[in-house]
């Protein structure tokens, strides 16, 4: 008998022993599900798969009563659209603190140690501070997001400038490049790739701050309406929208990955 | 007036010395190989060339000037790797080199220049080669066409010196051979001053104008750092020179860098004899 530690499943295997551990969640989910509702039928911590279906067919193919607005759609439109916001600033922001303070000296010691002590600051602790300052709008959101983002950006597109080996900089240099040609032609392409995969890493943390900021305040967005109907106890609300909002922090990273294959097919081999 | 001169150059870090005491000359058109053990200071010496690393005793000279104290376009470099430019295509990292010779901010060429360099850099491809490799990434590529690509890429600058530091020490011996060839092909034709660093002391013998040999001549058993090595040996060599007795006795002298196979071949005599 073959030791377990030699042991592969064949693919079909895999994909059923990778579907698995969901089968079981959302079995366990039924049946808790079913057992609460069996006694009273009103139950509002764990809402059937068709009350959570009704509810979402509510909110996203019908107009609201107040506002006219397909909801779902509109709370979904916004958030992305402040997180892809927030994001670019901070990956536009990063990349340029990064490469700068990654390949010149005099940028590196002016500025890491700031950039260490920023980064230290909990970005959550600022949003009294933005919503002071910039006010309740879309502004102080999308700035949460950067500022919370931007130093991990910054200081992973550093770490990965550094990374790039002195060889090739030498290189260029005999090459007769100078050095914003070195920047633009042999640094920056090769950071490209490395931005994306600091963006994708980072976008945990941008979801993170875009909730909590429209947890506080907002007017739409898909935080703004879990906390708001978690007032009525409403999970077959709460619950879909959770599960949409893991489905498009999946998606995006996915295509990210996507992107990165498709720009920059040398970056996938080890650098020669 | 010789092209480079060495007075007295020496190298430390702290207390530990690296090289020390080297006086040489160098004469355009040289074929200089460099070979010693490891930590011999052959790699700093041509880090001094290159301008990346300073001399801390006695001058280096360039045509009775002070080495520029950064790398330049007069004097091309093939490392062992990380040579080429990943990003770019085999072209695209010649046409780049030709690019980088313009005094520009991003070093892209357009038009009727961009035509032209493409035009040089495909003959110089030729030259090495890699011809059939034009829109391949270096990834792609094997390490003995990589080299080629870097050796190209240095020659499309039309340096005066060229530099490679161990630039065949990942090949196998049969490319090696190739390599070797066209780096004597490239040296004639082009004229130029090379400095290669090697572990192969055949390679040096065998390949360049001029062996240079880097040993340590004192030793101090209590503090190995104290003394640093010079050029012990600086002789003609060549195709067709009869050194085979002198190969020989440089090989014993440099040979202790292997201890673990001579004591493997000490245990091999010992058994033989029982």
């Amino acid at each position: 008998m073959k030791k377990i530690i030699n042991h592969k499943p064949s693919r079909t295997t895999s994909i059923l022993l990778g579907l698995l551990p969901f089968a079981l969640l959302i079995l366990v989910y039924i049946i808790g599900s079913d057992a609460r509702l069996a006694i009273n039928p009103n139950d509002k911590l764990l809402p059937s798969f068709s009350q959570m279906g009704e509810s979402m067919v509510r909110m996203a193919f019908e107009p609201s009563k107040r506002t006219g607005d397909y909801l779902f759609w509109q709370d979904t439109l916004s958030s992305l659209s402040r997180l892809a916001l927030g994001v670019l600033i901070a990956a536009c922001i990063g990349l340029l603190i990064g490469v700068l303070t990654g390949a010149l000296p005099f940028f590196s010691i002016s500025f890491s140690p700031i950039l260490t002590v920023i980064s230290l600051v909990p970005p959550l602790a600022l949003l009294p501070i933005l919503f002071i300052v910039v006010g309740l709008g879309e502004i102080s959101k999308i700035t949460l997001i950067a500022i919370g983002i931007t130093p991990f950006i910054a200081r992973d597109i550093q770490r990965r400038t550094q990374e790039i080996p002195t060889e090739q900089l030498v290189k260029a240099q005999t090459l007769g490049a100078n050095t914003s040609q070195i920047l633009i032609r042999v640094i920056l392409p090769q950071i490209m790739p490395k931005l994306i995969d600091a963006v994708r890493l980072s976008l945990g943390a941008g979801w993170l701050f875009l909730i909590a900021a429209e947890a506080i305040a907002s007017t739409d967005g898909l935080g703004y309406r879990i906390f708001l109907v978690r007032r009525y106890l409403a999970m077959d609300v709460i619950l879909p929208y959770v599960a949409w909002i893991t489905f498009l922090a999946f998606l995006v990273d996915y295509l990210l990955s996507k992107l990165n294959q498709r720009c920059f097919p040398w970056s996938q081999e080890i650098h020669s | 007036m010789s092209m480079i001169q060495a007075k007295n150059i020496g190298k430390r870090y702290g207390h530990d010395v690296i090289l020390e005491r080297a006086n040489v000359n160098v004469d355009e058109g040289e074929f200089i190989t460099l070979v010693g053990a490891s930590g011999c200071g052959k790699s700093t010496f041509l880090k001094m060339i290159l301008g990346i690393e300073g001399a801390t005793d006695g001058q280096l000279l360039l045509d009775g000037k002070p080495i520029p104290n950064e790398p330049s376009a007069d004097r091309g470099i093939v490392f062992q790797q990380y040579s080429v430019f990943p990003h770019m295509s085999v072209l695209n990292n010649v046409i780049a080199a030709k690019g980088f010779q313009k005094a520009s901010i991003t070093g892209h060429l357009f038009g009727k220049e961009k035509r032209i360099a493409k035009e040089q850099a495909t003959a110089m491809l030729e030259q090495v080669g890699l011809s059939h490799a034009l829109n391949r990434y270096p990834h792609e590529l094997s390490g003995g066409m990589r080299q080629r690509l870097a050796i190209a890429q240095a020659l499309i600058c039309k340096p005066r010196i060229l530099l490679l530091d161990e630039p065949f020490g990942a090949l196998d011996p049969g490319i090696r051979a190739d390599m070797h060839a066209l780096v004597l092909d490239l040296w004639r034709k082009h004229k130029l001053t090379v400095f290669m660093v090697t572990h192969d002391l055949k390679e040096g013998f065998y390949l360049g104008s001029r062996l240079w040999v880097f040993d340590k001549v004192r030793h101090d058993p209590h503090s190995p750092n104290a003394y640093g090595a010079s050029i012990t040996y600086d002789l003609p060599v060549g195709v067709g020179k009869d050194s085979k007795p002198l190969y020989e006795e440089i090989d014993n002298q440099i040979r202790p860098i292997l201890e673990v196979s001579m004591n493997t071949v000490a245990v091999a005599e010992t058994l033989e004899k029982k």
